[in-house]
């Protein structure tokens, strides 16, 4: 080459024409006990900014049964960005099996065919993503962190943590439609709801008999969620690491925690300790969460940790090693030692909160 | 009753280190250990194998080093072993993984009818959760995920009853044998290896199969040829724009850094002072 100007490197890339024809960006309406999870709403707000660069509509999926509420699910839709929704009734899909909404499903895609389809990192979601990825031969990404189009190729990238959480990727799926990505809750900033927001619906018949169904659904037993930790929608959480040296300590944080009203949360080496219950856990393989405050005390900031708490509006990092990777993206940071700090701030708080209250 | 268990080595993901100028994951010295959700599969498959007698087969598809994990499967009370593994399947996705397991299983299945697959519910290096439900579909057995507890194993019946983490509540579950099962953590503890099957895990003779030994013809549909994604890059994430502000005080102590970082929260994050408020109220 006779100039030493850089060449940037082109994947040359041509996608087949029978799968250009796949257009327009899906989201899977996951519901159970007539609730949607909020995920599918986060997931349409992402949607929405995939469909708006690739210039075309974005759609809801609800399968259902015809007494669960599939067309208020679809209005809800609307009202979170969707254009329209695909609605697949039937008695078979009451409750959540893998078989007939994997068929459903894959059979939506092959009529329809959407370039991108989305689902919850939920029990659910990834159940069916597993199957329908696997039935239609084409590729998933599993838990994404961020998704983007590429717009010389129209592929999405989906980058998601890796090696345990100790780097990032970005992953395609090129000659292959539709591209599959699973999303945790909470990852995506839930969108605002825009009432009277209008789409259209497209109903699609399900033939499938219960007979021909094997796996039967005897029973369902809600969870008592009064003890368990709500953790990915509570508003300020107290978090504590392996800094905290020892079991006993991880009292300071709970102590922290009482005064502010707030959910205890753990890094998962101190999960991995027994300090904390796995319910606790933080970060890729535990819970992701999105508070307004969230405080960690004695935890690096490893990106596996990172990735569960980014989304907090203000995070104070506390951590006696000034090179901590926490404080590369904490908007507050304290070096010192947590088991003086924790018990200080808890103080602090507990004043602060008393002054407040007398104002008020 | 014959379970198959699908295993997998992983590196101990809590002691992976990145390198701080290349970007790039130190492998040296990272002890390779079996997928810790795997475990809970085993131990669930070698109890069923207490109750009803039979047999447990474990197999892994992996790089030769994966003979290791396999015979730890075997000190636990595993009967039989078997590698999958050829060069044919490097750089394999999820989908290419569960195809060559799919087809390395179907072959088990010739001379050992297979009652019940089990996987656990993910890895702790991939976390995709992708396997299991692509070795159900490739094999058309009825899958159940995230399976918290077996209640009953019917041969004669050939069903079984499990119960299956929902969001909100569990799915009391019914189906048809065979089947596959992806076990939850924390649904029991795995049993120790007696010392006879850790004598006999130390000299059994390995099972190793390559592709064509696996039933695998097409190589369209294994390794990096089969996988439908790409890694496209591999990186650090970047810090944010600003660092953290560092709250420091004179007096370096504790309380006095409180109250400063309190009073400094509250005039640049409203949204907080707000939340602070409302919990005084």
């Amino acid at each position: 080459m006779s100039n030493n100007a850089p060449v940037k490197k082109k994947r040359k890339f041509e996608l087949d024409p029978r799968l250009a024809a796949y257009k327009g960006v899906w989201v899977f309406i996951e519901h159970e006990r007539g609730q949607v999870h909020p995920v599918s709403w986060e997931l349409l707000g992402e949607g929405r900014k995939l469909a708006d660069m690739l210039g075309v509509e974005l759609a809801g999926v609800v399968l259902a049964a015809p007494g669960d509420d599939g067309k208020r699910f679809c209005h809800d839709a609307f009202a979170y960005g969707a254009d329209l929704c695909y609605l697949m009734e039937s008695p078979v899909l009451k409750d959540y099996r893998n078989d007939p909404f994997t068929r459903g499903m894959t059979e939506l895609v092959n009529t329809y065919q959407p370039e991108v389809l989305l689902l919850g990192a939920t029990t659910q979601g990834r159940d069916l993503a597993g199957s329908v990825a696997t039935t239609l031969l084409t590729g998933l990404t599993a838990d994404c962190t961020s998704l983007t189009i590429d717009l010389d190729n129209r592929s999405l990238a989906a980058t998601r943590p890796t090696f345990g959480g100790s780097l990032l990727c970005t992953i395609v799926t090129l000659n292959y439609r539709p591209q599959m990505a699973t999303v945790r809750p909470r990852v995506m900033a839930m969108p605002e709801r825009q009432e009277g927001r209008g789409g259209r619906i497209v109903e699609h018949p399900l033939a499938m008999a219960e007979e021909s169904i094997i796996t039967k659904v005897l029973d369902y037993i809600p969870d008592d969620s009064r003890d368990k930790p709500q953790l990915p929608f509570a508003d300020i959480i107290v978090s504590g690491g392996k800094g905290l040296a020892k079991a006993e300590n991880f009292q300071l944080v709970w102590d922290l925690a009482r005064v502010l009203g707030a959910e205890v949360g753990a890094s998962r080496p101190v999960v991995q300790a027994g300090w904390a219950e796995l319910d606790r856990q933080v970060g890729q393989s535990g819970k992701t969460v999105r508070p307004k405050l969230y405080i960690a005390a004695g935890i690096s900031g490893a990106i596996q940790h990172r990735v569960g708490m980014e989304g907090a509006d203000c995070i104070i990092a506390i951590n006696n090693d000034p090179n901590a990777p926490i404080f590369d993206f904490a908007h507050y940071g304290i070096v010192g030692d947590a088991l003086q700090i924790l018990p200080a701030l808890t103080d602090a708080f507990r004043q602060k909160l008393a002054t407040t209250r007398r104002a008020g | 009753m014959h379970s198959v268990v699908c295993i997998k080595q992983v590196p101990d993901s809590a002691q992976i280190r990145v390198h701080p100028v290349t970007n790039t994951i130190m492998r040296q010295g990272v002890p390779a250990i079996i997928n810790p959700y795997d475990l809970f599969a085993l131990e669930e498959a070698l109890r069923l194998k207490d109750k009803h007698g039979g047999r447990v087969t474990v197999i892994t598809m992996g790089p030769p080093q994966a003979e290791a994990a396999l015979r730890k499967a075997l000190s636990y009370g595993a009967d039989e072993i078997i590698l999958v593994t050829d060069k044919a399947f490097a750089g394999a996705d999820t989908l290419a993984t569960s195809f060559a397991l799919a087809s390395a299983i179907r072959k088990i299945h010739e001379t050992h009818p297979v009652t019940l697959v089990f996987t656990g519910k993910q890895t702790i290096d991939g976390d995709t959760a992708q396997v299991g439900p692509g070795i159900a579909k490739r094999l058309e057995l009825q899958l159940l995920t995230y399976v918290s507890r077996i209640n009953e194993v019917d041969e004669g019946e050939g069903t079984i009853t499990v119960e299956r983490r929902a969001e909100g509540g569990v799915q009391l579950l019914k189906t048809a044998l065979p089947c596959l099962v992806t076990m939850l953590e924390g649904t029991n503890d795995m049993r120790r290896g007696s010392l006879p099957d850790q004598l006999r895990a130390a000299r059994h003779e390995m099972t190793r199969w390559d592709r064509v030994a696996a039933g695998i013809e097409d190589v369209t549909r294994i390794g990096l040829k089969g996988s439908p994604t790409v890694v496209n890059k591999v990186f650090t994430p970047s810090p944010r724009a600003e660092k953290a502000e560092m709250v420091t005080v004179d007096s370096g102590r504790a309380a006095d850094l409180a109250v400063e970082l309190i009073a400094r929260l509250g005039q640049r994050f409203p949204v907080v002072e707000a939340e602070l408020a409302r919990r005084a109220g």
